[in-house]
């Protein structure tokens, strides 16, 4: 365990220090952030105009919501999509040896060996949404603790989910763009389940668990998560990362390398 | 002077080329095109709003107006200056310069072609949508139609040339795609593409008629669905603006050409 820290340690002050090369970008990055972030809240604003709300979801707590949902895209670009971006690389130009050939687990390595500072903005501006939103909720400390749990799951969640979308390219390598299909189902998130018709309430539960990614997390912290609900989080998070693993392994018993 | 048969002859060598260079991508299309869910995420929770808030518009109205706009942006999906930005990083521009074609054409080629490379799977698609939700099924006229295609290849032509001069600025830095990725974000949430603009503040909708960003999506989609547009208001606005970017982008290349060093080529 403590040799994976250091590893980690190593990996991403590596990458932090290649990215500060592009200091420029990461203010192009911060104000698109902060334009997606306005364009969220118009979005939202639309719905609650009139006198229409989704229901059990006042204006404050869906702007809860949107803050998670907003922290987790960073914590997406942040630790997924710099590490997971580069799979299909190694697939395709075979330099996937190497990494099996490493003392460490293949997995562990593809998914912590980068860091993309590109998410920064977005983990600041979706916590300030979570506190400004709280305050005007009269939150306290508690229960923010109470969200840290669902929050892990989510974060489990979408990790299994984007790594199994990637490992799909030790089949077809060029379909890189996948992931790409996974980051568009998740923008479903960005509104609780309640404003969601039945039948894609089930789809996005049973199908591609975003409920438990952004609804979850938000009712938890509003304190209103039910503990069959809390658990069935933590379940799909492990099951989830567990499967990945072992769709990991399976995958690799087709991995045929490629120009070594 | 380009004579007519010598452009003929040109545009159908580049269209049938980069068709065919499309068509060794099919997989790839359909997973792009399947990476288009917004519309469908979004048809969902304004049905439901619809059903009990007043928006001005039905149940029905909004869910043709999302799948009428995940047709257009099908049509119009642009990746120009992920193109350009590489050419100009890796030199590659060069080799296209020694042809006797503005290398704009090339772009031009591979995108028209990969419409029709992608259009069979949208059809696909929308025929499929038809089956599971068959209430929303409807036939727009004749003349709505073909006012939708001239609309839909203004909006494409719109969203190149837009794509194609901010493309211009690799010329100067070495990612132009930045600015994209902040252009984007401005014409996700203005164009359309998260609510039809009648539903938008009087305020807001205002300021966007004389902006390019709502004729990209919400003008095609919603003269196919059959919503009030003001047509000659629309295509004015369009036709002003693909004027503009033509100039900037013609004017940003020729300054850009001059100081262009091919490096890595």
């Amino acid at each position: 365990m403590k040799r994976h820290f250091k590893l980690i340690r190593l990996f991403w002050s590596t990458a932090i220090a290649a990215a500060m090369e592009y200091r420029l970008n990461f203010w192009f990055a911060a104000i698109s952030s902060l334009g997606g972030l306005a364009g969220s809240l118009f979005g939202l604003s639309l719905f609650y105009r009139g006198d229409y709300q989704f229901a059990g979801w006042s204006w404050e707590e869906s702007l809860l919501l949107v803050g998670i949902f907003t922290l987790l895209e960073g914590i997406a670009t942040t630790f997924l999509a710099g590490s997971l971006g580069k799979l299909f690389k190694h697939i395709e130009q075979g330099t996937l040896d190497f990494i099996l050939l490493k003392p460490i687990s293949s997995q562990f390595w593809l998914s912590t060996h980068s860091v993309s500072i590109w998410g920064i903005p977005n983990i600041f501006f979706g916590l300030s949404v979570i506190l400004y939103a709280g305050s005007k909720l009269g939150l306290g400390p508690i229960d923010y603790l109470a969200g840290l749990p669902p929050i892990a799951s989510a974060v489990m969640i979408l990790y299994s989910l984007w790594f199994v979308m990637s490992a799909t390219s030790i089949w077809f390598t060029k379909i890189y763009n996948l992931t790409e299909v996974l980051k568009g189902l998740l923008e479903a998130g960005r509104f609780p389940m309640a404003a969601y018709p039945a039948a894609y309430q089930f789809f996005f539960t049973f199908v591609v668990p975003i409920g438990f990614i952004t609804t979850v997390p938000a009712e938890a912290i509003l304190g209103r998560i039910s503990p069959a609900t809390a658990t069935t989080s933590l379940l799909t998070a492990g099951v989830l990362f567990f499967l990945s693993n072992r769709f990991w392994k399976f995958a690799l018993r087709f991995y045929t390398s490629a120009s070594s | 002077m380009l004579s007519l048969r010598r452009i003929y002859r040109i545009s159908t060598t580049l269209l049938t080329t980069y068709y065919a260079y499309m068509l060794e991508y099919r997989a790839e299309l359909v997973l792009w095109a399947l990476s288009g869910s917004l519309p469908f995420i979004l048809m969902g929770v304004w049905q439901k709003a619809a059903a009990s808030g007043s928006f001005g518009l039905t149940a029905i109205d909004f869910t043709r107006y999302f799948l009428a706009s995940f047709l257009i942006r099908q049509l119009t999906v642009v990746w120009v200056i992920w193109d350009f930005e590489r050419e100009i990083n890796e030199g590659k521009l060069s080799f296209r310069l020694l042809q006797p074609l503005d290398p704009g054409w090339h772009h031009v080629g591979t995108h028209v072609s990969e419409r029709f490379a992608r259009i069979p799977f949208v059809a696909l698609l929308i025929a499929f949508f038809f089956v599971l939700y068959p209430s929303s099924f409807w036939v727009p006229n004749f003349v709505s139609v073909l006012l939708f295609l001239l609309a839909a290849g203004c909006a494409f032509a719109l969203q190149f040339l837009i794509q194609y001069t901010l493309a211009m600025f690799a010329f100067w830095t070495e990612k132009a795609t930045a600015l994209q990725d902040m252009w984007f974000i401005v014409h996700l949430f203005l164009s359309g593409a998260i609510a039809p603009v009648s539903v938008f503040p009087k305020g807001v909708q205002a300021v966007l008629t004389y902006l390019p960003f709502p004729y990209i999506i919400n003008f095609p989609a919603s003269i196919l669905v059959g919503l009030p547009v003001n047509l000659a208001q629309g295509f004015s606005v369009i036709l002003f603006w693909l004027v503009v970017f033509l100039g900037l982008n013609r004017y940003l290349w020729r300054k850009g050409i001059k100081q262009f060093s091919g490096m890595g080529a």
